[in-house]
């Protein structure tokens, strides 16, 4: 399944947001995670659209998008697949689930896959050190995997 | 203010308290390298050049950032300062491309001095450089963000003085880059292309599009019949470029340093800023007797222009018609000059010198050839005049004073303080009070618009007529005024808008280092001219009184309308 509104960005969606927020102090980051939220990702004419609805300049709030590792300012797949890089998860095999991730999903990390369903990313700890290695998809936290497993979760998804 | 005791590098010091370690240290005569500094700005603490030890503090401490306490102890060169400093600018150097003698701000460069008040004799880390394309986009700036330390100079100009926020750091860490949104070109974005940032950055990453190679062309090419004309703001600031003072005014030498590079006919701006005066005076007049639209916007700053077409294209119709005088003055160049001597315009190369970059853009824009050709060829700053005077060897200070060829030289006081803040609208109310009231002005220094407050409000007495005026200078500034005018508030007939801090002498295109400090001795020059000058009414200037019996007619008349009038695009906003 493609992303729902790739193409036609819904801007009322947009300016609906931006006006419940505008005014406060610090609107923009609660605004951005709000779009992201409803569009999938922050496209140009979105961000046009908080710029000029906030009172921005479009450089200022493009800047505080690509600032923050969880906003995207590219389309996403539907699912973001997060791996754990750190050590604990390094010295549990982590690198035999990252491979066959890889290598599942013939893309590597900060791509996407052509039909648009997943989102390869690494990240430094998801915090479940104890069921290391780790992945986690959209917003579950899968543990104790193995190339054999992680191969059986992504089916879920598919 | 209470103050406090500190006691820097054995110096004690009384400061207010809240004074920064800076502060205290240049009260103690003790010299801090800063970076990211500057006297114009907010602190901003990101470079952390400045580093010192202070007693008792477990790391080393910003100076610029850092607020004294009474009983302080500060020491300023120790070996963990001095190579913590070393270890910063390296790390600097090593992310910078080292070909400084091909920069143009070689030997004008603040990472240049520093690494050299420094000690810097090699760069211990491996050199990688920032792979980030050059922006040639636009006719006025060239941005390299490979030469940009990131120490957000231009990031606070650009928003806090200019009111615009076209660059932006983007990305994040080791990654970040200054940029405007997306990495466009500059050309495509809000940019008013004044060239502020290149008197707030440090370094080489934001420069003006150098033209000097055509001009030399044009110089050496004998078809040609190359005329030039010199901003107001010039002759207060092209001094410096030959090592003078701030504040020196060099009219007479410039005009003999012209003569020497080549320039069949060295002519004045400051003619065509009285012709801005008596078509623009005209206009206020107009619009007084038939109702608008008010209040009238001078149209002579073309950074300022771009803006207001981005910003506020709905207060359009406001901005008076009038071109500027560069453009007043290349449109009659390619005409009633070349008729007067009988030149085919084809053959007549205008060079414009301009305290400006945005006036590189406005020569190009596309309907500035009423001529039937483009009215102005080239335009360069007062940098890059300096540079082709170095070239040519041409010792500035052994220079005898001459004078500006007739009759496009010849011009009055009014028009020469078209370059400080508040000029503009001080002529031209020197004029209109005469054309009002047909009596004769006593009194002619307006002082309530002049001077560096952001923006300037007077009611004058036009012998009954009661205008109210104001000006701003530096665009956010004038984003807070015509955001009061978009409101419908104030109650203003006429409005001077100059884009750069201090006006022209502050321009985007003037000397490198320009401070607020510079600025204002250079605004003391631009009215010592003023009074230098016999004739100091634009009306009264003899060459504009024959311009308008012998070709235009009267002002705002149908030759006027064709030759010194135009319009402008509403642009995005985003």
């Amino acid at each position: 399944m493609a992303r729902e509104h790739e193409g036609a960005v819904d801007l009322g969606r947009v300016d609906e947001i931006v006006a419940r927020h505008k005014g406060r102090e610090g609107a923009l980051l609660p605004v951005l995670r709000e779009v992201q939220d409803a569009v999938g990702y922050l496209p140009q004419e979105a961000l046009e659209r908080v710029a000029l609805g906030l009172g921005l300049s479009l450089s200022q709030v493009y800047g505080v998008a690509t600032f923050y590792s969880l906003l995207y300012t590219k389309p996403k797949g539907k699912y973001t697949v997060r791996v754990c890089e750190s050590a604990p998860c390094h010295v549990q095999g982590a690198q035999e689930v990252i491979d066959t991730l890889v290598r599942e999903l013939g893309i590597s990390f900060g791509e996407t896959t052509p039909d648009g369903l997943f989102t390869l990313e690494k990240v430094s700890c998801l915090g479940v050190c104890g069921v290391a290695p780790a992945v986690m998809i959209g917003d579950r936290v899968y543990g104790n995997l193995t190339p054999e497993t992680v191969v059986a979760v992504l089916q879920e998804y598919r | 203010m209470p103050e406090v005791k500190v006691t820097i590098d054995g110096i004690e010091v009384t400061v207010p308290s809240g004074s920064t370690i800076l502060q205290a240290a240049e009260r103690a005569g003790v010299r801090i390298p800063t970076l990211c500094h500057h006297p114009d700005q907010e602190v901003k603490g990101v470079c952390r050049v400045c580093v010192v030890e202070v007693e008792k503090s477990r790391t080393l401490q910003a100076a610029c950032a850092f607020p004294v306490a009474d009983g302080m102890v500060v020491r300023t060169n120790t070996p963990a300062v001095r190579e913590a400093r070393r270890v910063i600018v390296e790390l600097m150097l090593s992310r910078h491309p080292e070909n400084c003698l091909e920069c143009a701000r070689n030997m004008k460069c603040e990472l240049q001095a520093l690494a050299e008040e420094l000690g810097v004799r090699q760069v211990r880390f491996e050199r990688k450089l920032k792979d980030h394309p050059k922006d040639t986009s636009t006719p006025a700036l060239i941005r390299d963000p490979s030469k940009c330390v990131v120490c957000r100079r231009c990031v606070y100009t650009c928003e806090k003085v200019q009111g615009v926020a076209a660059l932006w750091p983007a990305y994040r860490g080791h990654e970040t880059v200054v940029v405007p949104a997306y990495d466009s070109d500059m050309i495509d974005v809000v940019c008013a292309l004044c060239g502020q940032c290149i008197h707030a950055c440090p370094t080489g990453a934001i420069t003006e599009k150098d033209d000097t190679e055509q001009v030399w062309e044009a110089l050496g090419d004998p078809s040609k019949h190359v005329v030039v004309q010199t901003a107001p703001a010039i002759r207060a600031t092209l001094g410096e470029e030959a090592g003078l003072p701030p504040g020196t005014l060099v009219t007479g030498k410039m005009v003999a340093a012209l003569r020497r590079l080549g320039f069949d006919r060295v002519f004045d701006t400051d003619f065509t800023a009285d012709l801005t005066i008596m078509e623009e005076g005209s206009e206020l007049i107009h619009r007084l007797e038939t109702g608008g639209p008010l209040p009238l916007l001078t149209s002579c700053s073309p950074g300022w222009v771009k803006f207001i077409e981005h910003f506020f294209p709905e207060l359009l119709p406001n901005v008076s018609t009038c071109k500027s005088p560069q453009q007043m003055f290349g449109a009659l160049a390619k005409t009633y000059y070349a008729e007067k001597f009988g030149l085919d315009p084809a053959d007549i190369f205008v060079v414009s010198v301009m305290p400006c970059t945005a006036k590189k853009f406005e020569a190009a824009r596309p309907e500035m050839n009423s001529s039937g050709y483009r009215d102005v060829d080239v335009v360069l700053t007062s940098r890059e005049l300096g540079r082709m005077f170095r070239q040519a060897g041409i010792d500035f200070e052994k220079l005898e004073e001459e004078e500006f060829d007739d009759p496009l030289g010849v011009s009055t006081g009014a028009g020469a303080i078209f370059g400080a803040t508040g000029g503009v609208m001080e002529a031209a109310l020197r004029t209109a009070y005469e054309l009002v009231t047909k009596k004769e002005l006593k009194e002619l220094d307006f002082v309530a618009v002049r001077g560096m407050a952001g923006i300037k409000e007077a009611t004058v007495d036009l012998d009954g007529v009661k205008l109210n005026v104001a000006v701003a200078h530096g665009l956010a500034n004038a984003r807070t005024l015509m955001e009061k005018v978009a409101r419908g508030e104030g109650d203003y007939h006429f409005i001077e808008i100059m884009a750069c801090p201090g006006g022209c002498i502050g321009g985007g295109g003037q000397p490198i280092r320009t401070t607020n400090e510079v600025r204002e001795r250079r605004i003391e020059a631009i009215y010592r001219e003023d009074k230098r000058l016999p004739i100091r009414k634009s009306h009264e200037n003899p060459a504009i009184k024959k311009l308008y019996e012998e070709y235009l007619g009267e002002p705002l008349g149908e030759k006027s309308h064709e030759l010194l009038h135009t319009h402008y695009t509403p642009r995005k906003r985003v």
